[in-house]
């Protein structure tokens, strides 16, 4: 692109024309938005003026246009112009419909609306048109790290939808825990009876695929790279290596079962009590027949303790449910009453929790005449030929006890997740200082990574809660914190094998979407499409390390001098590193702290006795922008005196758009941005949590500079508060008059 | 201990649920409660009970026989029926209550002095002598049941009620002396001689 040019059009469509002096704002746009086109319309979104734009386009040789009409959610399908820089003015949801009705407030409802013009021309100056990402490879292979069902199915979902995948799985043959058990908890009508695993149907078919490689009895030793260009290598237990390259990973390393010993109390470890895998053993062996114990004596009564080991508010076992586990009791007493109904089979349990049908195939172990104790397992003892359950029934309120020949412990799943970063970093930091002790653990934590990343932040992705590989749980289950390489099933979240099933689909869906961007040089998920991304002018780089650590997706690694290396392919184009970055050398083309700072700057000040304050909003435009857009829609009424700037995620704020936003005369600046915390709802999940911390740290700023810690005030806002931000907006703007007029505006 | 108690224990041995289930009429859907406790919610004389139904069931799984037939619960069913409206499993309370009551007194297990137990036996006697109620003979029964002294109390206490229905004419002191009876009195022995029959085929 050589020389640019700009045009602004206005449109008076929408009471636009009605509401606002149009013809002030065409010359506001060229006199000091200086466009060299202003052209207005009563219907821009219309076939004819879109036409008109499309000309300008061709035959003006525009390159930059200011769209001033709705917000910028609005009417996209007909302001799409890919092959131009676009700014958009929002003065329908921004301001027409949001400022009170009524000849009164036309002065600050045109000063509004003059404002946003100015803003959208300033922004557009600084805006370059994106090229997409110049490192991009088109490896489009998918592996799936893991043969147990979910990856299984994952692969099988790839390979079908038509793309190449590599499997690998650690031990001699495919299926994982599905192909140990005797049968499955139903999934189909009438959910009243166990049913085929299909674990070795679904093997065969992987096996027998010709878009599928499987590599069994291996493990991964390295991997590298970046969506659309992993390189991976596969040891394999001979001690061969073979090196792959694919696009994007599905981790499906699936859970371990918690260790019975551990149970001790619960008999854990002691003969003929044994855990729900033991039982499925024992299942398989009778093949049907009557349940025999290891020592041979049939089985004439079972106790399954729920459970075990598990909600444990105590700290010493695990805290979570793992979702499966009544089922699966449900599910392996009727083994019992399907082979011989006179056996006594209690399944003894807090509260039963059976999710999806369970409740039909719970109904059915009754009517075969399962027992359901409400009660809580104390203690197993063990004497001679049988158990003892001594628990508190919760339902008569009694301590009791119950005699078994046998006891199955429904434990827990512990997922395969691989190194925890938390305890990884501080032992790099310590071997990097020189620690010979550290060196070693360093050495040892690593054998045990799955993945085995060479990415700075780790050899793992991070981890959720408990241990559970990383997932966007509320918002996007399957996505990580590592680009391209997606968690599916229960190394994710505790889960049963139908769950898994669906999970392993979204994974592998997930992939797909990953490789096809990267091949084209665009951001994954969430802003799918995106051709924009970081740059940094590395002359003015200081080393100081910010934007690799707080990238939450690990995108940058660091050269040997310490400058940022960005892996645009694994960038999910945030701005959390533009937005970190203390010398301000990192920008997209377009979006950048120019690109916002001049808008800042863009914005008329009135003097101190103007009565007229001026809010700076600076809103996440994935959650606080639409429910802005939508508190328009509904025409809430909100200050006209606040002038909203939509950022990526507040991650991307610069704190010098603050500094430049008061020393210019703005009276108060709120910043909006998701949820933070342990149940966030950030879409690049650390940004919001990240832009409040840095807030927290400039009310330093703040005494120095004489001025109150409200002038900038930060809320979390999700996208259904469309009455609540207009709200937070009057009672902010109700405060700062209530504290006066910045002191600064006399300097500005 | 009567016979058909000494019976049913040799038969069930311990396990009393499939002694409901086989014995107790609508007794096979007590496996089907799944303890979430509606009904000891809805009961509306839920606190007057000593077991609520939820109680019951979960007492009939674990086996205590004894303490199930002698609790008095089951004969404070009013058949309000709000139990059976809510129960999510649609088991039907009323009826396995009633059910409960009704085996509990044919092994003579229920409790002695039971307020509802000896009024419905008073009921039942004074009714199928002669197919018809026998209301003068029922209230004297009723006032007498508890001693010749209690019954005296009883009926000084109730003077001015019982004068008032004689003059309103709703009460015939002439009843004492046998009373009015139905056309086919045999009929209706040989009609329970038959129901019973049915159900000793039917339970146990």
């Amino acid at each position: 692109m050589s020389e640019m040019k700009t045009a602004a059009y206005i449109c008076s469509g929408c009471e636009l024309g009605d509401k606002l002096d149009v013809a002030q704002l065409s010359k506001i746009a060229q006199k000091e938005g200086k466009m060299a086109l202003v052209r207005e319309h009563e219907f821009l979104c219309s076939e004819a003026a879109v036409q008109i734009i499309r000309d300008d386009i061709a035959n003006e040789a525009v390159t930059h246009i200011c769209i001033a009409a709705c917000s910028r959610r609005a009417k996209t399908e007909a302001f799409h112009f890919p092959e131009v820089a676009m700014s958009r003015a929002n003065l329908r949801e921004g301001v027409i419909w949001i400022v009170a009705e009524g000849s009164e407030h036309d002065e600050v409802r045109q000063d509004m609306a003059d404002d946003y013009v100015r803003m959208a021309c300033a922004e557009l100056k600084k805006m370059k048109l994106p090229q997409g990402n110049p490192n991009h490879a088109g490896n489009k292979r998918i592996l799936v790290v893991g043969g147990g069902m979910s990856g299984l199915t994952a692969a099988l979902e790839a390979a079908e939808a038509g793309y190449e995948v590599v499997l690998i799985e650690k031990e001699n043959q495919l299926g994982g825990w599905a192909s140990k058990l005797w049968k499955r908890v139903p999934f189909k009508q009438p959910y009243a009876e166990p049913q085929d695993t299909g674990a070795a149907a679904l093997a065969a078919k992987v096996t027998a695929h010709p878009r599928i490689t499987v590599h069994l009895n291996s493990t991964l030793a390295e991997t590298s790279g970046a969506p659309g260009r992993f390189g991976v290598q596969i040891a394999q237990e001979s001690g061969a290596s073979v090196t792959e390259e694919v696009g994007a990973i599905v981790q499906a390393t699936g859970f371990s079962a918690y260790d019975l010993n551990k149970l001790p109390e619960l008999g854990g470890g002691k003969p003929n009590v044994t855990d729900q895998a033991g039982l499925e053993a024992l299942a398989r062996a009778a093949n049907g027949a009557t349940i025999k114990r290891a020592d041979g004596k049939e089985i004439s009564s079972v106790v399954f303790i729920q459970c075990a080991g598990q909600r444990d508010d105590s700290g010493t076992h695990l805290p979570y449910c793992s979702g499966h586990c009544c089922a699966t009791s449900v599910k392996q007493a009727m083994y019992f009453k399907d082979a011989n109904p006179d056996v006594d089979t209690v399944v003894m349990y807090t509260d039963l929790r059976m999710p999806g049908m369970g409740e039909d195939f719970y109904r059915s172990a009754q009517d075969k005449g399962v027992i359901f104790t409400k009660g809580k397992a104390a203690a197993v003892e063990t004497s001679g030929d049988g158990c003892t359950v001594k628990f508190r029934d919760l339902i008569l309120d009694e301590d009791t006890a119950v005699n078994a020949d046998l006891v199955v412990l429904a434990t827990g799943q512990v997922p395969n997740a691989g190194v925890d970063l938390e305890a990884w970093n501080p032992i790099v930091t310590a071997a990097e200082g020189g620690s010979e002790e550290a060196k070693v653990q360093r050495v040892e934590l690593h054998k045990t990574s799955v993945l085995k990343l060479n990415y700075r932040q780790g050899p793992d992705m991070p981890q959720l809660k408990q241990g559970f590989s990383d997932s966007h749980f509320i918002c996007f289950p399957y996505e990580t914190r590592r680009t391209g390489i997606y968690a599916a099933g229960p190394v994710r979240r505790p889960m049963d094998m139908l769950q898994a099933t669906e999970d392993a689909t979204g994974a592998a869906l997930k992939a797909i979407q990953a490789v096809e961007n990267a091949s084209l040089g665009r951001a994954a998920h969430p802003r799918s499409g995106d051709l924009s991304f970081p740059s940094a002018r590395l002359e003015g780089c200081t080393q100081c390390k910010r934007c690799t650590v707080e990238c939450p997706f690990g995108a940058i690694d660091e050269d040997e001098k310490r400058y940022p290396v960005f892996n645009e392919s694994r960038c999910r184009r945030c701005g959390t590193c533009m937005g970190a970055c203390p010398v301000r050398v990192i920008s997209f083309e377009n979006y950048s702290v120019d690109t916002v700072g001049m808008q800042i700057k863009a914005v008329d000040m009135p003097d101190e006795f103007s009565e007229k304050p001026r809010i700076l909003l600076l809103a996440c435009e994935n959650d606080a922008y639409p429910a802005l857009d939508m508190a328009g829609l509904q025409h809430h009424v909100y200050s006209a005196f606040v002038r909203a700037i939509p950022v990526r995620c507040l991650g991307s704020v610069n704190t010098i758009w603050i500094t430049d936003a008061l020393n210019s005369g703005y009276d108060g600046v709120m910043l909006m941005g998701c949820k933070h915390g342990d149940n966030y709802q950030c879409h690049f999940v650390k940004g919001s949590e990240l832009a409040n911390y840095r807030m927290s740290k400039i009310d330093d700023t703040f005494k120095q500079l004489g001025l109150e810690p409200e002038r900038v005030i930060t809320h979390e806002v999700a996208i259904t508060d469309h009455a609540r931000v207009a709200q937070l907006i009057n009672d902010y703007a109700a405060k700062i008059n209530e504290i006066g007029m910045s002191p600064m505006k006399a300097f500005a | 201990m009567n016979d058909l108690n000494r019976q049913a224990i040799a038969n069930y041995k311990n396990d009393f649920l499939r002694e409901v289930e086989e014995r107790v009429e609508d007794g096979d859907w007590v496996r089907m409660c799944m303890q979430c406790g509606v009904c000891a919610g809805s009961c509306p004389l839920g606190n007057a009970w000593e077991h609520t139904p939820q109680k019951l069931f979960m007492m009939i799984r674990a086996g205590k026989r004894e303490e199930v037939l002698s609790s008095d619960s089951m004969w404070m069913c009013t058949s309000c029926y709000n139990c059976i409206v809510r129960c999510p499993r649609k088991l039907p309370i009323t009826h396995i209550m009633h059910g409960l009551a009704h085996y509990a007194h044919k092994l003579n297990m229920a409790p002695k002095g039971q307020p509802t137990r000896d009024i419905a036996k008073l009921f039942w006697d004074n009714l199928v002598k002669t197919g018809r109620v026998n209301e003068l003979k029922f209230s004297l029964a009723m006032y007498f049941k508890d001693g010749f002294m209690q019954g005296i109390r009883n009926a000084l206490a109730m003077q001015a009620v019982g004068m008032g229905l004689v003059k309103a004419k709703r009460l015939n002191p002439m009843e004492i002396l046998g009373g009015h009876k139905c056309k086919d009195q045999g009929g209706i022995h040989r009609m329970i001689a038959k129901a019973r029959a049915i159900e000793a085929h039917k339970k146990g």
